[in-house]
Formats: C-alpha cells, sequence, structure tokens
C-alpha cells in the first residue's frame, strides 16, 4: 500500500495501517523530536506524545499536506509543550548526548557539500542552543516549515519566530565561524 | 550604513528577506558584509544537510509507542461504549420519567372529571 492508501485506511480507523504508517516515519519523527528537544530521554516522550496525537487525531487529517508534513507539525508542537513542562520542573531541561548514526554525510561529501565533521560541529553546535531558539532554527533550516506554520505550532507570532530564526543563526555562526572555529572548519 | 550595523540583518538577508535599500546597497559594495553573507549562507545549506542525517532512535521506542497507541485506542473504545451505554440509560430514564408525567396528568384529569361530575 502506498502513503495514502494507508492513511485513507488509518482514517476509517484501520490500526494496522496506522501502525505501518508509524513505522514508515519512526525514524525521522524520532530525529525531528531529538533535534528539537536536544537530548534523547525527551525525544522519547516527544515522539510517542506525537503519534498518540496524530493517531487520535487522523480523523482531521484531510490530505492537503503530505503526511510527514502533518507529522512534523505534531511533533514540533509536542516538543514545544514538552519543553514548557520541563522547563516547570527543572532549570537546565537538556543534554548532549546526541550520537547522529546515519551515515548520508559521506555521500554527501562525494557530492562536494560540507564534511561529516562540519554536520557533526553544527549538531552540537545547535544542541547547546536555548530551546526556544533551537526549536525554530531546526524545524525552518533544516525541515523547511513556512514562518507562519512555525509560529502556529510554538504558539507565537511570526514576528517572534523571525528574531528568534536570526538571533539563533547569528549563534550558530559566532560558534561555528569566530576566528578559532573557523580555522578548524573544514 | 556601518558593517557592525549589518550584524543585525545579515541573518534575514540571507533568506532573501528585504532589509532596506540602503544595507542592500552596503552589503554589494562591501567585502567584509559579502564575506559574513557567504557564512551564513554555508551555515544555512550545512543545516539544511542535517535534514537526512537520522539519528537512531533508542531500541524498544517502536514496539513501545505502538503498545502506547493500542491502550489509548482501547481506552478511547471503552470510553466510547460507556458513553453509549450512558447514553441509553439516560434515555430510558428520560422516556420512563415521561411516561410517569402522562400517567399522572391523565390520572389528574380523570380524578378533577369526577370530582367534577359528582359535585354537579
Amino acid at each position: 500500500m502506498d502513503e495514502a492508501e494507508l492513511v485513507g485506511a488509518a482514517r476509517g480507523g484501520d490500526r494496522q495501517a496506522f501502525d505501518e504508517l508509524v513505522r514508515r516515519t519512526f525514524v525521522d519523527t524520532f530525529t525531528l523530536a531529538r533535534r528539537l528537544t536536544g537530548n534523547e530521554e525527551d525525544a522519547r516522550d516527544v515522539v510517542q506524545d506525537a503519534y498518540l496525537r496524530a493517531w487520535k487525531g487522523i480523523g482531521k487529517f484531510r490530505g492537503d499536506a503530505a503526511f510527514s508534513t502533518w507529522l512534523y507539525r505534531i511533533t514540533a508542537n509536542a516538543a514545544a509543550s514538552h519543553v514548557q513542562r520541563r522547563r516547570r520542573h527543572r532549570a537546565e531541561p537538556f543534554g548532549d548526548d546526541f550520537e547522529p548514526i546515519d551515515t548520508r554525510a559521506e555521500q554527501l561529501v562525494s557530492q562536494g557539500a560540507e564534511s561529516a565533521e562540519s554536520l557533526d560541529r553544527i549538531a552540537v553546535a545547535l544542541d547547546d542552543l536555548p530551546a526556544k531558539l533551537r526549536s525554530v532554527v531546526v524545524l525552518k533550516d533544516v525541515y523547511g516549515m513556512s514562518h507562519e506554520a512555525i509560529a502556529d505550532e510554538l504558539g507565537i507570532t511570526v514576528a517572534a519566530a523571525k528574531v528568534r530564526l536570526h538571533r539563533a543563526r547569528r549563534k550558530l555562526r559566532d560558534v561555528l565561524y569566530d576566528e578559532g572555529a573557523e580555522a578548524n572548519a573544514v | 550604513m556601518r558593517c557592525d550595523e549589518m550584524t543585525a540583518l545579515l541573518p534575514a538577508l540571507v533568506d532573501g528577506e528585504t532589509v532596506g535599500f540602503e544595507a542592500e546597497s552596503h552589503v554589494e559594495t562591501c567585502l567584509r558584509c559579502q564575506a559574513e553573507l557567504a557564512r551564513y549562507r554555508r551555515l544555512l545549506r550545512t543545516l539544511s544537510m542535517l535534514r537526512t542525517r537520522y539519528a537512531e532512535p533508542t531500541p524498544g521506542l517502536l514496539g513501545e509507542t505502538l503498545a502506547v497507541i493500542t491502550e489509548a485506542a482501547e481506552h478511547g473504545a471503552r470510553r466510547t461504549l460507556l458513553s453509549g451505554r450512558r447514553l441509553a440509560y439516560a434515555g430510558a430514564i428520560g422516556g420512563s420519567a415521561l411516561a410517569a408525567g402522562a400517567t399522572a396528568a391523565v390520572l389528574i384529569a380523570r380524578s378533577r372529571k369526577r370530582a367534577l361530575s359528582l359535585a354537579g
């Protein structure tokens, strides 16, 4: 079955079809949750919450956008709620235990793109950003979501989303391309 | 316009956002700001590459997630069943009350009629 057929069946209450959609999108959704939260523990909670919301809301999914795009928005919203809850309970909600495993970096290098080392450094720099800035830059610059969609899912204005994005980019630029870092950059 | 004034505008300019004629003219003639803009372009390029760099989900997380959905689905089905039963109970109670009211009204009407005929 292709994705549209699975979505159609899941909308009709077919659990097996929904489970198949979960399996097909799981790594992608986990990666987004991991990037948004900055640590694996929070990512686990966000992923489960996101799929639970998706199951409850699949009947309302009209199929205007791709299922994955719809799921990104749900995941972004779940991550924002999770970070807010975390903030109420502990001062420093984020760790730095991210170990990326995919390896398409080598492929990208061979295509003349950035090196694996650059990708590692930027992934670490992202994890070190404050949560508010990280979520916006991940959704916009990594996942290509619109300012409007980001603002909508994070419960902020479009202007606030842009301000956060520009601050995040400045911080990343400072970390990655200041004079000391530039010398190490590949 | 000076280069230090451009610092805040470059992260927007790299997206092609309009930052004003003066600022855009400055970048066109300033090598330092052009180099800085190139850094931001490189930053965006690298960030977009992270899109296909996947993180490995925690072992067992997929199974746990499916189990959570199953639990929620069953809970939802139980709730639907319960609310269905509640509706049926409410309907039965309402119907009985209506029937009792109607019977009482008929009885009262009859007793009034009887009292009137006795008085006449």
